[in-house]
């Protein structure tokens, strides 16, 4: 019981908590956050992690929870496998291609800079899914409208902050910010496509040889 | 011993009973009849349709004599009304590969006995001389009170429509547009028109192969010609070329638009609009709508047409009638429904015929699936090569036009208990009478507990009763958000009426006690100050 009490009360667990509540900081004030976040050490990996895997949960509650009037998904069909790859995929890979590319123009950022600041980008859309679910019991599909409206505040807020963040974590003019993160989301779909060529090539590969042994084994056996 | 007995016992009951009951229903030869489901999934079905005559031409007999085999049938079309005053169902057979048309009459208890009441295979032409068919493809009679019983047929191969009065004395014969035309008036006179009057749209040059034929309350002709891509041929009612009609509008998209934008005159007039629909079949349903068909892509494969020619068919179903939805490959068929017919019943449900897979899909008035049934093969109430469809009250009749011997045939189709059922309720649900069709709905889901249009039927009527929860609960099992949202809108109403003493103690209390609170904080402050 101490020992618990000696970590909740200890400098590093303060610092966490002090960092995850600080992302409801880079919210409301991206440009002043998201410079703090990295440069006055305001963030911490680990709250970016909790926000990571709150997120998985909430969108989990969100797609299963929801009213089927807006959301209908065949439960025998829904994975939750699914949901976790949709969301920390893009994050894994926006963070290394952008890291790829902004290394190239002189960006300030390091890899887990660019994980953090997009993990703390995320936090409206995680508030507005926590709002929009228990909402769509009250709402008929008539009143639709209002739900489409909050979803896409919270769409939109996640871009804002996506461009801040990269402007800030990298130091660049605002232009450059934009530039630079819509050429990574090119890079994302260019290393999506290495990365399912490679698969294809490498299982065509291992299936050539697969079916070479069982030849040779066959033609072995019937002597 | 007795605990041995008794366990003996036991272990025997649960052996026996672990066994399920042997129940053999005879449910006779099926259709296999299938519905989609709200998931869009297949699920069987019983069936609604059965095959209750299966008539081949060489087993009827006209004058003592069999009639021989059909041979590629394309058409069919019922009437009903009085000829020599007897009431008679008669059913016009277009037998296209022997050039005649033959016409069928139905009589006794349910329409169930037939023979040949008549054959014809040529028409007296106004100067008196016979004129015999080439290849008919397409006939209509009349049930409009002005002209009924006035025939039209579509001499495919002849090139001509003609209009014909009840006795096959031709009254008008529609030619090639491009070309002339001629109609006796009212003092038997011939007229020749010029050739180029009126919109001459048809290329001179080509064939004018009408092939199916439709005529409106007002009389106007609706034809469907082959290789000819811009909707159907309007003739007025003295077969008089009136111009296209039926054809979708053209979405031009944008990167056309662009191309367009930056054309040359000279460019732009070599510019094809292409929207090309080939119809290939037209019928009018009750109501006075055409009912078209077609295999074009990009085209709504059913179609109900105003007057105008503009697409009214109300698609509210899960779905659009666009036939399977699965269409995986097998059977060596692949590719989506290709509609070639489609019949109306009286209660606005049509059924088309799916050339592709030999299967009927029969939709209500909502556009919503009801059921589907038959499929591909040469055996009783299945089709090689399905060319029409047509309906006698609630019973159909299915031609199919297969080349070779015995392919070609007639089956009949009439409902089954369970369709009955359908119908019955599908009657009372569209007429609004949707508590008088609760009990039905309820007696269909006990017959087929899958079929999606009995819950929201059910829950129609619960909600006309004000039952919401349950009402939103049976909506809820078909996924139906919209009614599903009505029926929570006026719960939600009621919920609200009844709590309006939480929301008010909420709002009382809200009011109430901060400034209590602050009240006792500032007492309290100046007792402790003084």
């Amino acid at each position: 019981m101490t020992a618990i009490k000696n970590r909740v009360t200890s400098e590093g667990f303060k610092h966490y908590l002090k960092s995850l509540k600080f992302s409801l900081y880079t919210m409301r004030r991206p440009l002043d956050g998201f410079w703090d976040l990295i440069h006055e050490k305001r963030g911490s990996m680990a709250a970016a992690h909790t926000i990571v895997v709150l997120y998985v949960l909430v969108q989990i509650i969100y797609l299963t929870q929801t009213n089927f009037t807006f959301i209908n998904i065949q439960m025998e069909t829904f994975s939750s496998f699914y949901v976790v790859l949709n969301i920390v995929g893009p994050l894994l890979l926006f963070s290394l291609a952008n890291w790829c590319l902004t290394t190239l123009f002189d960006g300030k950022g390091r890899i887990s800079d660019i994980y953090m600041g997009y993990a703390y980008a995320m936090v409206p859309q995680l508030i507005i899914r926590i709002i929009i679910t228990p909402l769509t019991h009250i709402v008929t599909f008539d009143e639709i409208m209002i739900l489409v409206l909050l979803w896409y505040i919270g769409e939109y807020w996640f871009y804002l902050l996506i461009i801040c963040a990269m402007k800030q974590i990298h130091d660049y003019t605002f232009g450059k910010a934009v530039i630079t993160t819509l050429l990574s989301l090119a890079a994302m779909g260019i290393m999506v496509f290495i990365f399912l060529m490679f698969f294809a090539v490498v299982s065509d590969g291992i299936a050539y040889f697969y079916s070479l042994g069982q030849e040779a084994l066959f033609r072995i056996r019937r002597g | 011993m007795v605990k041995k007995f008794l366990c003996a016992f036991l272990v025997a009951v649960i052996f026996i009973g672990s066994f399920p009951v042997m129940e053999i229903s005879a449910t006779g030869p099926t259709n296999y009849t299938y519905t989609y489901n709200e998931w869009n999934n297949p699920i069987p079905s019983p069936d609604a349709y059965r095959v209750s005559a299966y008539i081949l031409g060489q087993h009827l007999y006209y004058n003592g004599e069999s009639i021989g085999q059909w041979r590629s049938p394309q058409d069919l079309h019922v009437w009903q009304g009085y000829v020599d005053n007897i009431w008679r169902n008669l059913l016009y057979v277009v037998d296209s590969g022997n050039n005649r048309i033959v016409i069928l009459e139905f009589y006794g208890e349910n329409n169930s006995e037939y023979s040949v009441f008549n054959i014809i295979d040529h028409v007296i032409m106004p100067d008196g001389e016979p004129s015999r068919f080439n290849a008919p493809h397409g006939i209509y009679i009349s049930d409009w009170a002005f002209n009924r019983g006035q025939i039209w047929l579509a001499d495919t191969n002849n090139q001509r429509v003609l209009h014909v009065d009840e006795n096959w004395n031709v009254l008008t014969e529609i030619r090639h547009p491009g070309n002339y035309r001629r109609c006796p008036d009212s003092d038997g006179v011939v007229f020749i028109f010029d050739p180029g009057e009126g919109p001459s749209l048809l290329d001179a040059n080509s064939d004018f192969l009408p092939s199916k034929v439709a005529v409106d309350f007002s009389g106007r002709i609706f034809v469907q010609t082959r290789h000819v891509n811009r909707g159907l041929m309007e003739f007025d009612r003295y077969g008089v070329f009136a111009g296209y009609m039926g054809a979708p509008p053209v979405d031009v998209s944008i990167i056309d638009q662009f191309w367009r934008f930056i054309a040359t005159q000279e460019q732009r007039e070599r510019m094809i609009l292409n929207v090309p629909v080939e119809y290939n079949n037209v019928t009018i349903d009750h109501e006075g709508f055409l009912f078209v068909t077609t295999s074009s892509v990009g085209v709504e494969p059913v179609a109900r047409l105003n007057a105008m020619g503009e697409d009214v068919m109300i698609r509210n179903g899960f779905e659009d009638p666009i036939g399977d939805l699965w269409i995986g490959i097998g059977a060596d068929r692949s590719g989506p429904s290709e509609f070639i017919d489609v019949t109306t019943l009286s209660n606005g449900t049509f059924i088309t015929f799916d050339r592709n897979r030999g299967r009927l899909f029969a939709y209500d008035t909502q556009g919503q699936l009801l059921y589907v049934w038959a499929g591909p093969g040469n055996r009783e109430g299945f089709f090689t090569s399905p060319t029409a469809v047509e309906s006698m009250g609630h019973t159909l009749f299915a031609l199919d036009g297969g080349r070779g011997d015995n392919l070609s045939a007639l089956t009949r189709f009439d409902l089954t208990e369970y369709g009955t059922l359908i119908n019955d309720a599908l009657d009372m649900y569209h007429r609004g009478l949707y508590e008088e069709s609760y009990d039905i709905w309820n007696e269909v889901l006990r017959m087929n507990g899958n079929f999606g249009l009995a819950y929201i039927g059910i829950a129609r009527a619960l909600l006309r009763q004000g039952d919401y929860l349950q009402a939103m609960h049976y909506f809820r099992l078909q996924n139906d958000s919209r009614n599903y949202g009505r029926a929570f809108g006026f719960y939600r109403r009621i919920w609200m009426e009844q709590h309006f003493w939480m929301f008010a103690l909420g709002l009382g209390i809200l009011m109430v006690v901060p400034p209590v609170v602050k009240k006792v904080r500032k007492v309290r402050r100046e007792i402790m100050e003084s």
